[in-house]
């Protein structure tokens, strides 16, 4: 009797501990983001001077400084352009190749399958240096499209792997009806097998997205006048800027304005979005 | 049959091996030429100089600098991050409540870009206004950092001797909530029958998590390795960001990844930049290679 109610004791006592330190994590990981929120709407004497207390007054005009001024407009629509077609491009290629490698039988098919995957043990700072020069003397650097085309490229190899292995469980009972039906390998393709492959195609958008937003080393190079920066180039030039003219809560206004829509988009769809972004690492 | 097989085949491989070909398989294998040359980028004679780029690069301790500074990336990193987010994983395991709350939110700095993070934490650790410094110096911490030598609170971006664990805690930081979802996944894969087995034996939670999650996330261990010592030898967007650029300030903070394209972009050492490259890649494909050896296991089948 007397040990089975210790027992409890002990019990609450490590539940509590779980949920103190579960707390303290959450804090850690939260704060931040609410401490550079509340900063933004401050002046930057505030942000300098009391950098714990709420906005006197809450300064919108810091965000509008931001999207026009700092030009964070201006880098949102340059990353938009790159990153739709981008994605797009990236899908689509990928299934029909995908569709190609695990559906059909024919010479070359392994081969093929392994020069995709074999790009994913390259790290992509080993490119750079050609990739600029090819880019030159395509004259696609410093174009929206040559970043477009060397997204695409670089984010075959996984997107492949993945869409491979995902439309080799479809049911082939589907595709094998709609043949008997007398549709061309086009209307197969794009009528059965497409909205077959949805759930895969959702989380290789997602995996992409996000992969492709927060891609910084290649438009660092690829992307030479300012005013085709996209949002990771610009932010990281407002941020060096501020070393010599602090607008601190511009640059404050300008990291809220990037942080929240995914954080939003986040929290709406947190079960697709999780499981788009690990599924790299499931498969893998 | 045959024939109109290839109609489709052709056309569907295509577009992806024609841009794959051009944009990645191209630059790679120039790289590998390039990094036996002296290009300076200019003219278009690349002098062939056979293994000049890496004696050049044995003898230069900046390159030691970068890659030291990897290494140690790799050696506490992905023990942290593992060892954190399995933790993480393990309590919110425990059916606690709010688990999608916590599930939720650990996961939020992977949906924020990483320049915004780096943005973000280099006023967390500002002398003065960042957060950081703030408690350290509320809480009297000084003495604490006397005993490692600081005069006060050290000021974390600017030393060399702290810059490097500032910049790994972001990346920790950031990385927890996902390797913690990997392995939640993984924990709720595994059957409750096991876990019931064992309480019947009076095992508690501490010896369930040694003998049956622990064995069981194996393989979710050895991919969560690879990939965060992968990550080890990047870091390049967050050390850009949150270091002030222009070479020779930043050494403390060099990496591998960004000393190749100060060498490239700012220096025009073009061949050398890419030995350094080869180099790099050589060493991730040992690196990974080595994880999947040493934790190799007989994998429990359940």
């Amino acid at each position: 009797m007397k040990r089975e109610s210790t027992n409890r004791i002990i019990g609450t006592v490590i539940n509590g501990i779980i949920y103190l330190l579960l707390g303290l994590w959450s804090v850690i990981v939260i704060f931040p983001m609410i401490w550079v929120l509340v900063s933004s709407f401050k002046t930057s004497k505030e942000i300098f001077f009391s950098p714990w207390l709420p906005p006197a007054e809450l300064m919108w005009d810091n965000f509008s400084r931001a999207w026009s001024e700092a030009s964070i407009g201006l880098y949102f629509f340059n990353t938009m352009v790159v990153l739709i077609p981008a994605i797009f491009l990236t899908l689509l290629f990928s299934a029909m190749a995908g569709y190609v490698l695990a559906r059909f039988v024919f010479p070359g098919n392994r081969a093929v399958f392994f020069m995709f995957t074999g790009g994913m043990l390259f790290p992509v700072v080993l490119a750079l240096v050609p990739l600029f020069f090819l880019l030159q003397s395509m004259t696609l650097l410093d174009t929206h499209i040559g970043l477009i085309l060397v997204y695409v490229a670089y984010s075959l190899p996984f997107t492949i792997f993945f869409m491979t292995g995902f439309l080799k469980t479809l049911p082939s009972e589907l595709i094998e009806a709609a043949v008997i039906d007398g549709a061309n390998q086009y209307q197969l393709f794009f009528q059965i097998v497409i909205p077959l492959a949805k759930n895969g195609l959702v989380s290789m958008g997602i995996f992409n997205f996000l992969g492709q937003w927060n891609q910084y080393i290649l438009p660092l190079v690829l992307m030479t006048s300012r005013k085709k920066y996209v949002l990771s180039q610009g932010l990281a030039f407002l941020q060096h800027q501020q070393r010599y003219q602090s607008d601190w809560s511009g640059l404050f206004a300008a990291v809220t304005m990037v942080m929240l829509p995914t954080m939003i988009v986040y929290t709406i769809f947190q079960n697709q979005i999780q499981r788009g972004l690990t599924i790299g690492a499931l498969k893998g | 049959m045959n024939k109109r097989k290839y109609r489709v085949i052709i056309p569907f491989l295509a577009p992806a091996i024609i841009l794959y070909l051009i944009f990645v398989i191209y630059p790679y294998g120039r790289s590998m030429y390039n990094s036996f040359t002296s290009w300076k980028g200019v003219s278009a004679n690349q002098p062939f100089v056979g293994l000049r780029n890496y004696v050049r690069m044995i003898n230069d301790e900046f390159f030691w600098n970068a890659l030291w500074h990897n290494a140690q990336y790799l050696l506490f990193v992905p023990l942290i991050t593992i060892s954190l987010s399995l933790f993480l994983a393990f309590m919110i395991n425990q059916r606690v409540r709010f688990a999608k709350f916590f599930r939720v939110v650990f996961f939020f700095p992977q949906v924020i870009s990483l320049i915004s993070i780096g943005v973000l934490w280099s006023y967390i650790y500002h002398p003065t206004i960042g957060i950081v410094t703030s408690i350290a110096k509320f809480l009297r911490l000084e003495w604490f950092f006397a005993i490692f030598g600081f005069q006060g609170i050290p000021v974390w971006m600017g030393d060399p001797r702290t810059v490097r664990g500032a910049i790994a805690s972001v990346v920790i930081w950031q990385a927890a909530g996902f390797y913690m979802v990997l392995f939640l996944a993984a924990m709720e894969a595994i059957p409750q029958s096991l876990y019931e087995a064992a309480i019947i034996d009076g095992a508690n939670r501490w010896h369930q998590f040694w003998s049956i999650t622990l064995p069981l996330l194996w393989d979710t261990m050895q991919t969560a390795l690879v990939y965060s010592g992968m990550g080890a030898f990047g870091m390049f967007a967050i050390t850009k960001v949150m270091v002030v650029s222009g070479s020779a300030t930043n050494r403390p903070a060099d990496v591998l990844a960004t000393y190749l394209y100060e060498q490239a972009f700012e220096a025009s050492r073009f061949g050398y930049a890419t030995a350094i490259g080869v180099t790099l890649f050589l060493l991730m494909l040992a690196l990974s290679v080595l994880t999947m050896r040493m934790t190799r296991r007989e994998t429990v089948e359940y």
